[in-house]
């Protein structure tokens, strides 16, 4: 990551692993009567994604975690990930 | 006039283009308009003009096929000698009405569809409905209080009409919650004419002092026009030409036509302009960005003011690149206002702005003339006289003819239907309070927020709502009611009419409401059916009738053209609001039995018509005769009975009858927190009366009052003076069972009120259940 | 007794909790914007219900970060009674000012109708004898699922940290009698350990006036103050 101009990063947040999920209940509900037979499991999250411009810095990597932990998680209810997706 | 320059090309090559008779038919425009077009401005008009021309020559913004018939409305009150109820902004002045409801302080109100936005998209497009109608308000000074709506569905056996319904409720849920505006009503009717083409009008009330009123117009020459709020996008493009035209298989696809609502943003706009129209002399004119845009807003308040505007659109805040001028004047994205503001004073609107971290640019200026000037890129991309498109727009008288149907069901009498056999009339009063019609709306209004404000004192489940309004460190009462049965006007368009009107004021007098005037909403097919038109003609004709009988003004409203499916229009459906005005908070009454003991007495006499009656689809699967007659005089009288008793302190309880009749109007009064019950006894029935006319049939003109034991007789007496029918009819239970028996008639109806009211409230919760989801 | 109630630009229950506070004698309250960074002379705070900076991510996820925000948690560090109601209970929660999280009520929509509630014994200010057993307060909220794991609960549990459940009956015949968002335990209120921050879904503002449902929402108003007064999270 020596450089980024117009870098996209995805943000994935999820619920834990254990935390009641009644969006990702109700998509498994819909999917079974609709007889998709094989679902084990459904749990909705979100995604946010970002575009970036210009130098990143050295403790870009420890800033984006920090970003995702404060705001666009909570680490209570759920868990994150980001990944870069392309450098344009 | 002058004629209008030529202008140079387009930065946009794409916008360079000839305009051929396709073009100019795509954009919804006749011949003839053209010709005027081409005639009032002498030259060949860009393709930019002809955007602007056609959303600002649609039906949604003219009214051309309806303002003749509008002009029937009495736009004031012709009685001086009321305290209050004077209006004082008119149909059509501006975006809303205002009324006086004394001591300084007013109240604005008015009702507009997302018909067809709701249809192709019914979340976003009924949020947005929301939306507009809330700015509406507020652009005129006034600080919205309350939120109701009228909503028509299809059956709701259909999963798609199942789909759009739970959209649209969870649509409008989503924009008035998060606003912290208080739905506090609405009347939700469903029936297959409205299938593929629901309608979805939405009404927002806001209260004022006369000196804030403020105006939708640019005067003032130099001073500064303000774009605040959201930046503009592709959404919604030319979505005032979507509405005013019928919905087909390719509407689907025509899915950008729909905006997508963001009601925080409209939180912020709605705290920043009332605080910036708090600030004396600051605000010169507003309006609100709502169908047509920029385009509507810019030429609307330039032909108000008497003054021309000059746009310049590179200044204009947009989310997206490369737009072009077409693009940004017909955008409809949500949550933009126009403001002109006072030159000299920019500083202080962009301060107020900046509060609420909005945006406030200033996009051009009043100029002298008449025209509305648009510039991009250096280039005039737009030069038209604002009156051209405003006022001096097409207008038409369209063809009328009386629809064929209309004869056959006319013929229909009762007769057909032979006697009723005695399990009809005794299951036909739980069919009835299941229907999804007559049914609790408990399903849709618990996902509102009704509370909001902490002012609701009748919430919604009654036949009116009640909310609070505090003005100064005084307190007045105002009561808000929609009614509209779209069969009885299929069946009768003009008496329909009247009926939409004297049910409404018969709602707000059940709880003790003084009437101050009414907003209306008309929902028809296509006007360039002569068949259509008609229904249109003569409902506006009652609507008018009534209101000059009452003497009730209306102050604005809207038209909804269009609406047709495959089997063609949906049933006609004039919406009317009329809101009203209650002093004592004691005054304020209910639909609900509170004691047992209490008597029940009829006004109006017992119904003997089934034209038209929720019974007669239900239970016979028709939907024939006329509709219930109507008689002005005795509404009035009987309005004013009501009321008196109310104010006397005489009334415990009062409900009219409507939808489903006398019976259903009973069981309503019962399913209170009390838990009551009635045993009814009824006296001097006419030996040869159809029963299941009686018991279900819905007469016009009926009230049902609670009454103590010690009062009826002498309300019985007074009634009779004053010229209304009256009877006591039975009394309140304790215990929650309800009976009926006709003198001299061996028919002995009996039921369990728990049984009745699981039938009214499951109705519709079940019908929307979701698998594995909680309700 | 100041009271401060916090206006965040999504706020709209504030104008309602500025009139009940000062329905309930010696309560005037005074209205402190989000970009402010000092409360003043406050003596409780309250955060109202509203949709704080709309809400989109999460409840309460972006009014945390405001400049007051740092005020409200300093005062409460210091022992200050804050209250938070609905949105309010929602940017409590994550601020960190109390445990768990709302999520997305069970149903999937927003619910807004009148419960019954029963009093737990929660301190020496929420009891039953201070507020009666059971009130009828509205809610209105689409995320009030109130979530906590195991070992969260069981402490809220031991240390009396529950305020009020949802009177919730398995059939819920009465509809007074649901739990209107599915919330663990039919936890509809809590406290932290200390005693000082207080949450809760229902809208006591909305309870107040003789036309409300009830008047119930007088008593926990009162208990708060009370609470205020005595220096509730000093010592606990």
């Amino acid at each position: 990551m020596s450089f980024f101009l117009n870098v996209k990063i995805n943000v994935f947040v999820t619920p834990k692993k254990n935390v009641l999920d009644p969006q990702g209940a109700a998509i498994a509900h819909a999917m079974t009567s609709l007889g998709f037979k094989d679902l084990k499991n459904a749990r909705m999250g979100k995604v946010i994604e970002l575009e970036l411009e210009g130098e990143p810095g050295e403790d870009f990597e420890a800033s984006m975690d920090r970003v995702c932990r404060d705001l666009l998680s909570n680490p209570v209810i759920e868990d994150y990930r980001w990944s870069i997706e392309d450098a344009g | 006039m002058t004629v209008s320059q030529k202008l140079s090309p387009n930065p946009d090559p794409l916008l360079n283009v000839r305009i051929t008779p396709e073009l100019v038919n795509k954009h919804g425009i006749l011949p003839e308009e053209y010709e005027k077009i081409l005639g009032e401005l002498g030259r060949e008009p860009t393709l930019t003009e002809l955007g602007i021309f056609s959303v600002m020559w649609s039906e949604h913004c003219s009214y051309k096929n309806s303002r003749p018939l509008l002009k029937q409305f009495p736009a004031e009150k012709y009685r001086t000698d009321p305290p209050y109820g004077k209006v004082l902004v008119k149909a059509g002045e501006e975006n809303a009405g205002v009324i006086d409801i004394g001591e300084g302080w007013a109240i604005c109100f008015k009702i507009e569809s997302h018909n067809h936005p709701s249809a192709v998209e019914p979340f976003e497009g009924a949020a947005t409905g929301v939306g507009g109608i809330i700015r509406d308000i507020f652009t005129m000074g006034a600080r919205p209080v309350l939120l109701t709506n009228s909503l028509r569905f299809g059956d709701l056996g259909s999963k798609t009409v199942r789909h759009i319904f739970r959209g649209v409720v969870a649509g409008i849920a989503h924009y008035g919650n998060c606003m912290g505006i208080p739905t506090v009503g609405g009347d939700v009717y469903f029936d297959p004419s409205y299938e593929g083409n629901p309608l979805v009008n939405a009404l927002c009330l806001g209260v004022l002092r006369h000196d804030q009123i403020k105006r939708g117009a640019a005067s003032g020459v130099g001073n500064p026009v303000f774009y605040v709020g959201a930046s503009t996008g592709r959404d919604g493009l030319g979505g005032a030409s979507f509405a005013s035209r019928e919905l087909s298989e390719e509407s689907q696809a025509d899915r950008p036509a729909v905006q997508k609502g963001d009601p925080f943003m409209e939180k912020l706009l709605m705290e920043a302009c009332i605080e910036m129209m708090a600030v004396p002399g600051l605000v010169v004119g507003i309006q609100d960005m709502g169908a047509a845009g920029l385009t509507c807003s810019s030429c609307e308040t330039a032909a108000r003011g008497n003054a021309g505007i000059e746009i310049e659109l590179d200044r204009v805040p947009q989310r997206e690149t490369g737009m072009n001028s077409y693009e940004i004047m017909l955008s409809e994205s949500q949550e933009r206002m126009l403001v002109i503001v006072q030159k000299g004073r920019e500083t202080e609107v962009e301060e107020i702005f900046a509060k609420w971290d909005l945006h406030a640019e200033q996009v051009g200026e009043v100029t002298e003339g008449d025209r509305m000037v648009v510039k991009h890129r250096g280039v005039t991309v737009a030069d038209i006289p604002a009156k051209l498109l405003t006022d001096e727009g097409p207008v038409y008288r369209r063809e009328s003819s009386e629809p064929g149907y209309l004869k056959e069901t006319r013929a229909w009498t009762a007769d057909s239907l032979g006697d009723p056999a005695p399990e009809m009339l005794q299951d036909a009063l739980g069919r009835l309070l299941a229907m999804p019609t007559i049914a609790s709306k408990r399903w849709v209004y618990r996902q509102y927020d009704h509370m909001v404000m902490a002012g609701t004192v009748l919430a919604p489940g009654s036949d009116a709502a009640v909310v609070r309004l505090r003005l100064g460190d005084k307190e007045k009462y105002v009561a808000i009611a929609n009614d509209c049965n779209g069969r009885y006007c299929y069946l009768n368009p003009y008496r329909g009419g009247i009926i939409a009107m004297v049910e409404c004021m018969r709602n707000l007098a059940c709880t003790g409401a003084v009437p101050l005037a009414m907003t209306d909403n008309l929902n028809f097919g296509n006007p360039y059916k002569p068949e259509v038109f008609y229904t249109m003609e003569e409902s506006v004709r009652g609507l008018a009738d009534a209101c000059r009988a009452f003497d009730v003004p209306v102050v604005g409203g809207n038209v909804s053209l269009y609406n047709e499916n495959r089997n063609g229009a949906v049933d006609p459906t004039p919406v009317v609001s009329v809101a009203g005005l209650i002093e004592d908070p004691a005054h304020i009454t209910s639909q609900f039995c509170r004691n047992p003991g209490d008597r029940l007495v009829l006004l109006g006499g017992y119904p003997d018509e089934l034209g038209g009656s929720a019974y007669l689809g239900i239970c016979h699967g028709q939907k024939a005769g006329d509709a219930p007659g109507v008689d002005l005089d005795g509404e009035m009288t009987l309005h004013d009975f009501v009321r008196k008793q109310i104010r006397e302190g005489r009334a415990g309880a009062a409900h009219d009858l409507a939808e489903g009749g006398f019976l259903v109007a009973v069981a309503e009064m019962l399913f209170g927190e009390e838990k009551l019950g009635a045993e009814l006894l009824l006296k001097d029935v006419d030996p040869n009366a159809r029963l299941d006319a009686l018991f279900y049939g819905e007469s016009q003109g009926r009230v049902i009052l609670t009454v103590a034991h010690a009062d009826s007789d002498r309300i019985l007496a007074d009634a009779r003076a004053a010229g209304i029918p009256a009877s006591a009819i039975g009394t309140v239970l304790a215990e929650p069972v309800m009976a009926v028996s006709c003198e001299g008639r061996t028919e002995k109806l009996r039921w369990s009120v728990n049984d009745l009211r699981d039938f009214w409230e499951n109705a519709i919760p079940e019908a929307m259940r979701l698998p594995g989801i909680p309700s | 007794m100041k009271t401060a109630v916090i206006q965040f630009p999504g706020s709209n229950c504030d104008q309602d909790a500025f009139h009940a506070f000062a329905t309930v004698p010696g309560l005037p309250a005074r209205m402190v914007w989000h970009k402010d960074e000092s409360l003043g002379d406050a003596e409780l705070v309250v955060l109202p219900g509203g949709f704080s900076f709309g809400d989109y991510l999460r409840c309460g996820a972006i009014a945390r970060f405001s400049p007051i925000m740092r005020a409200v948690t300093g005062f409460a560090e210091n022992g200050g009674v804050v209250l938070g109601i609905c949105n309010g209970f929602q940017v409590l929660c994550e601020a960190g000012l109390l445990p768990g999280a709302l999520i997305r009520n069970e149903c999937l929509e927003f619910r807004c109708t009148t419960v019954e509630l029963r009093v737990e014994e929660a301190g020496p200010f929420f009891n039953r004898e201070k507020l009666g057993e059971r009130l009828m307060i509205p809610v209105a909220h689409g995320e009030g699922n109130y979530l906590i794991d195991g070992e969260g609960l069981d402490s809220l549990r031991k240390n009396g940290q529950i305020l009020f459940r949802y009177a919730a009956r398995g059939s819920a015949a009465d509809r007074r009698l649901e739990n209107p968002n599915g919330s663990v335990d039919n936890i509809a209120g809590i406290r932290n350990r200390r005693g000082n921050v207080f949450g809760m879904m229902p809208h006591p503002e909305r309870a107040v006036e003789s036309f409300h449902p009830s008047r119930d929402g007088i008593p926990v108003l009162k208990a708060v103050l009370e609470a205020a007064k005595s220096g509730a999270g000093v010592g606990v």
